[in-house]
């Protein structure tokens, strides 16, 4: 049984998904777990992958069709290496991966499972339905299984010192001239990753506006917090997109995660219920948040916000 | 330039949902019923260039039982130009769904194929990517903005570290994420048109023959509750729960 486990990565380092995923790789139970980085000049990134325990080979195809990681080069190239002998596919749960893997699936002739939070054996799995309303439990058949992986589902995977995988060059070429990369406008990032931060700071429409964010951002700094957001915040304009936490945002189980004038819609909860301790800041007391959350205080942010910086 | 646009009838989305008595998936009686949400952001924006000039038609395509018609009328009330449904009273696989799309994108040869990113019941993520991948065309996944010029679509997605735009060339597969629109919603006369508009029915085992699917649901849950702690009276009581009880702060 060898599993084949795509590597998220943006040239020069991997992301934290990746390590979450190949965890879930080691919990099916094989010793044979290779990893593919398919990029452009990904030696970093390939560096840091052969140190992951648990690894036998990293298979590195670097040509520059691969740079940005394109679904329409990067699907054909999956499929060419997983149908020679791989009995499973894993993707983090990213937008990369999301992106790739039913494309690859679909040129596999397979059906794909998304988003798996828990694995019962090889072929079944656990996974969110209904914005999390509800946990199906799903086994496959398929001749390959081929699934994304929910990262806070799945602890990191431990790593070396020194290299521990070997590293095999992969010559498959695939450039269909069917996209091409335009530019990205990629959040700042002096702050850790919202998906992988120890502790999150989140605002909701209660912050009002935008400015007010400022407030959140003084406790980050000296939690080395990163800042997160509700729909309603990000609808109304407060903050960027890429801040959002929930069903439709990103999904995070941070240490401790901070809701501060967040009322608690399904959809904001389906993304941080599973966080170890959560602290609800609210002005109504009867906010659905209250139920959720570990600590809850009652009362006016604006005037709590800056007492818990003051006291940090 | 036609525009196809795939629309699947899903538990609207102000429904609580409840697993029911047996595990085996959820109630579903008596619960009202609605296009997904991301399906109707595919349909606006596909009426949006169509009444941009950028497109000739729209047509909505369905799959599912024969009370999908009720989806596409209303898709068509909300400008639509004509419907098709391929009806299956099986449950269809993401793979299945992109096969019998395939065969549609085959048939009607549009321009630019618009679906939601996801559907808000089995939350896959999936079909738009495989119809792509069985076509051989460009894919624009969590779409939040598109433009047509040339040959080309530069779709701007939302990525998980920002917005990554990308240039496709056409024919191609979008599909969407939240921002991309906010959808129209139908007036009684239009509602009234609709009715006259064409809606053909095809048998989708016809179409696609039917294979056993490879993913099969065992049971459903309900999700474990989280259970609520306590309510502190200020501050200085809750940095002191953080620092000292729940150990998450130094």
């Amino acid at each position: 049984m060898n599993i084949l486990v795509i590597a998220e990565h943006n040239n020069q380092q991997l992301s934290s998904a990746t390590y979450h995923t190949v965890t879930a790789a080691l919990q099916l139970g094989s010793t044979e777990i290779h990893l593919l980085v398919a990029g452009h000049e990904c030696a970093p990134a390939v560096q840091q992958a052969a140190k992951i325990n648990g690894l036998s080979r990293v298979l590195v195809a670097d040509f520059s069709a691969y740079q940005h990681f394109l679904a329409e080069n990067i699907a054909p190239l999956i499929r060419d290496i997983a149908q020679t002998h791989y009995s499973h596919i894993l993707a983090p749960a990213s937008t990369n991966g999301k992106d790739v893997l039913p494309r690859a699936a679909a040129l596999l002739d397979i059906e794909p499972i998304s988003e798996i939070t828990n694995i019962i054996s090889a072929n079944t799995f656990t996974r969110p339905i209904y914005a999390g309303n509800a946990i199906a439990t799903v086994t496959t058949n398929a001749p390959i299984i081929a699934m994304t992986v929910r990262g806070t589902a799945f602890d990191a995977a431990l790593t070396s010192e020194e290299s521990v995988a070997t590293i095999e060059a992969i010559s498959i070429q695939h450039d269909n001239q069917l996209s091409s990369f335009v530019n990205e406008a990629l959040s700042l990032a002096d702050r850790p990753d919202l998906s992988s931060a120890r502790v999150v700071i989140s605002g909701g429409r209660g912050m009002q506006n935008g400015e007010n964010f400022a407030l959140l951002e003084k406790i980050a700094d000296k939690l080395d917090a990163a800042i997160g957001a509700s729909r309603a915040a990000v609808d109304a304009g407060y903050v960027a997109n890429d801040l959002q936490v929930g069903q439709t945002g990103k999904i995070v189980a941070p240490d401790l995660y901070i809701a501060v004038g967040i009322s608690g819609a399904i959809q904001h909860l389906a993304g941080m219920k599973d966080s170890k301790i959560i602290v609800a800041i609210n002005k109504d007391e009867e906010a659905p948040i209250f139920q959720v959350a570990d600590y809850g205080l009652v009362g006016d942010l604006f005037e709590i916000l800056p007492e818990i910086e003051h006291r940090l | 330039m036609k525009i196809l646009v795939a629309v699947k009838r899903v538990v609207d989305y102000n429904v609580k949902v409840r697993v029911n008595a047996d595990n085996s998936g959820i109630d579903l009686a008596n619960t009202k019923m609605s296009i997904n949400p991301f399906c109707e952001i595919a349909l606006e924006e596909a009426l949006r260039l169509k009444e941009k000039g950028l497109a000739d038609e729209v047509i909505v395509v369905s799959i599912g039982s024969s009370k999908c018609e009720e989806q596409l009328r209303y898709s068509m009330a909300l400008g639509a130009d004509r419907g098709i449904l391929l009806e299956t009273d099986s449950t269809p696989s993401s793979l299945y769904c992109a096969k019998l799309l395939s065969k549609m994108v085959e048939k009607e040869n549009p321009g630019l194929i618009i679906l939601g990113k996801q559907s808000i019941d089995s939350d896959n993520n999936q079909t738009g990517q495989m119809l792509a991948g069985l076509c051989g065309i460009a894919q624009g996944t969590f779409a939040s903005e598109l433009t047509i010029e040339g040959g080309q679509v530069i779709v701007t997605r939302e990525v998980d570290s920002g917005l990554q735009t990308l240039s496709l060339t056409l024919p191609a597969v979008i599909t969407t994420d939240l921002r991309l629109n906010e959808p129209r919603y139908a007036k009684l006369p239009q509602i009234m048109k609709a009715k006259k508009k064409p809606l053909e029915t095809l048998s989708a085992e016809t179409l696609v023959a039917p294979f056993a699917p490879q993913v099969t649901t065992q049971r459903v849950d309900a999700p474990t509750q989280r259970k609520a702690g306590v309510k502190v009276a200020n501050v200085e009581e809750l940095i002191n729960k953080l620092r000292n009880e729940a150990k998450v702060i130094s």
